[in-house]
């Protein structure tokens, strides 16, 4: 899981208007991992995808995926890299397995009904094989997308907003294939604006803005580094200050002394923990409390966290 | 991942070639009735109708006379749409997006975009002859350089037509060139008439229109006489072919319009 299969330095984009899309990103992905690019509209990812795979030009930095230079070698690189994009691109009048052969073929790879025939029965497609595109509902268009995407079995598949608009059903079906996909040893780069896809499939996090990388690291970990937990004690009588045995705990009261307020941990588990000892302590010190809130801070909290933090720092 | 080659992709530009001309066969009711009409329709007004009363032009019947000019303007409208409607609905409906992304550079590009436009002009030109044979009898002097100076001319205007759809930013402008320029310049080209016959200073100025070195190569291949040499028809037709290679050479290069 550790072999580096894309690497990103110092990679910059700047539209001939002035806009600053990309901001000297550096990534490095490792082979076998989900890895979720999030951020806000306009952060940049789609422009990095699009820098990969041969969208758009990047104004400076180096692009190397497997060990190729993509501005030099870039034919031995793309035929590895799949993409599914964000807009709903499809050849309208085309059956769906003729637009999946094409890019197969255009990939550089002989045919193969019975890898096409794989593909489609996994998307459910296979009994629509034959239907012009058009008259496929939106779900099932962006199944087209995925299975033309995988035609050519790439080892490094990009996915951009690969859920958006889809129903919830189809949602937790794509993150059913998504995870077969990384069974079979696909590398898979997600950028989603549903922070619970990332909270679910991904190994780890990106979080990018106005085409900086804020921060990168493995989910657990930023949940450790940066998750919070906040429980709230509602108090059967109000306090006016907070009692010793508490002296050691991120505690405070807040509304005239009514609520006291745990807000700690890490993500991990130590802030429940710390919550039970001190609910401890206050039956211990004979503070009676009528109810407890607890909250674990989410992945969106943590990206809405640092997104603010950087609107600040600008 | 077995029979990739590491640098061109022919199965890439076989792939594109197929889809294309499968798009074509699709449509083939539109593509190949709408200009065997039109044909049909300038045979009927000008060889049976008006043909008749004309006198032979460099002793060719004035019906099989039109022939060579008639081809031309079928070839130049539908090649330059096809190969322009070809790339320019991937770029209009975002499906350029898998070219864009896959191994495939300029050659492969152009093998499968033009080569396709191309062999549907040769597959039109090729009904249009056997239309023509029910309305005029003819023979093809040097039928061997009718066919080489036909898929030159289909692969020059492919290029052109795929240069117009990758500069072409609406239906309009798609429609624009082949409509206000082509048209009327292939009419002015001499299709219907010698140069000759043409008063001064007309003959001179025809001389300016490009189409008439085109549609006089072919009549010269068609019957061995033209207006101008058969030489300069074939120096103007590689020199505009190699003028749309450069062209494209240097959009896949900056990747102007292509990639942003």
């Amino acid at each position: 899981m550790s072999e580096p299969i894309l690497e990103i330095e110092g990679l910059s984009k700047i539209y001939p208007g002035g806009l600053k899309a990309l901001d000297s990103v550096d990534l490095s992905i490792r082979k076998g991992e989900i890895f979720a690019l999030l951020g806000p509209n306009g952060a940049g990812k789609t422009t990095l995808i699009g820098a990969v795979c041969g969208l758009v030009r990047p104004t400076g930095g180096t692009i190397r995926a497997f060990g190729h230079d993509l501005a030099h070698d870039w034919r031995a690189a793309r035929r590895r890299i799949g993409l599914v994009p964000q807009e709903m691109a499809t050849d309208m009048f085309e059956p769906v397995i003729r637009t999946v052969n094409y890019s197969r073929g255009l990939f550089g790879l002989a045919p193969d009904p019975a890898k096409i025939e794989e593909i489609l029965r996994s998307l459910s497609l296979w009994g629509r094989k034959d239907e012009q595109i058009r008259n496929l509902s939106g779900g099932m268009k962006r199944r087209v997308l995925i299975a033309k995407a995988l035609a050519h079995e790439p080892e490094l598949l990009f996915l951009d907003e690969p859920t958006a608009g889809v129903d919830v059903e189809l949602r937790k079906d794509m993150w059913r294939q998504i995870g077969a996909l990384r069974a079979e040893g696909v590398t898979v780069i997600l950028t989603t604006h549903y922070i619970e896809e990332a909270e679910e499939m991904a190994d780890r996090v990106g979080i990018i803005d106005k085409g900086r990388l804020l921060m990168v690291d493995e989910k657990a970990k930023m949940m450790a580094r940066l998750g919070r937990t906040e429980a709230l004690f509602t108090l059967a009588a109000p306090l006016s200050q907070l009692p010793a045995v508490l002296a050691d705990y991120p505690v405070e009261l807040e509304k005239d002394g009514r609520v006291l307020i745990y807000r700690g941990g890490d993500g991990t588990g130590k802030g429940k923990a710390e919550v039970a000892q001190v609910s401890k302590a206050l039956v211990a010190a004979g503070v009676d409390y009528t109810g407890i809130d607890v909250h674990e801070s989410s992945l969106e909290d943590i990206f809405v966290q640092l997104i603010d933090r950087d609107k600040v720092a600008a | 991942m077995s029979g990739f080659n590491a640098g061109f992709n022919g199965r890439g530009a076989w792939s594109i070639f197929t889809f294309e001309l499968l798009r074509f066969l699709r449509t083939a009711f539109q593509s190949v009735l709408a200009p065997v009409l039109t044909t049909s329709l300038y045979f009927i007004v000008f060889g049976a109708a008006i043909g008749s009363q004309m006198p032979d032009l460099g002793g060719v019947d004035y019906g099989a006379f039109i022939i060579p000019g008639l081809l031309m303007l079928t070839l130049l409208g539908e090649t330059t749409s096809n190969a322009s409607f070809g790339i320019y609905m991937p770029r209009f409906t975002g499906t350029i997006y898998e070219l864009l992304s896959a191994p495939v550079g300029t050659a492969e590009t152009l093998l499968g975009f033009v080569g396709a436009a191309a062999v549907k002009s040769l597959i039109l030109a090729a009904i249009i002859l056997a239309t023509a044979r029910l309305f005029v009898d003819y023979s093809i002097a040097h039928p061997l350089l009718a066919l080489v100076y036909i898929v030159l001319v289909a692969a020059a205007f492919a290029l052109f037509g795929f240069i117009l759809g990758i500069w072409a930013d609406g239906f309009e402008k798609l429609g624009i060139i082949p409509m206000l320029f082509l048209t009327p310049l292939t009419f002015l080209g001499g299709t219907f008439y010698s140069i000759d016959m043409l008063p001064k200073p007309w003959d001179t100025i025809a001389l300016f229109n490009p189409i008439v070195y085109l549609v006089s190569g072919l009549r010269w291949a068609f019957f061995g006489t033209s207006d101008v040499s058969f030489g300069l028809s074939l120096g103007i037709t590689v020199g505009f072919l190699a003028l749309c290679v450069v062209v494209i050479a240097f959009i896949f290069r900056t990747g102007w319009r292509l990639r942003t």
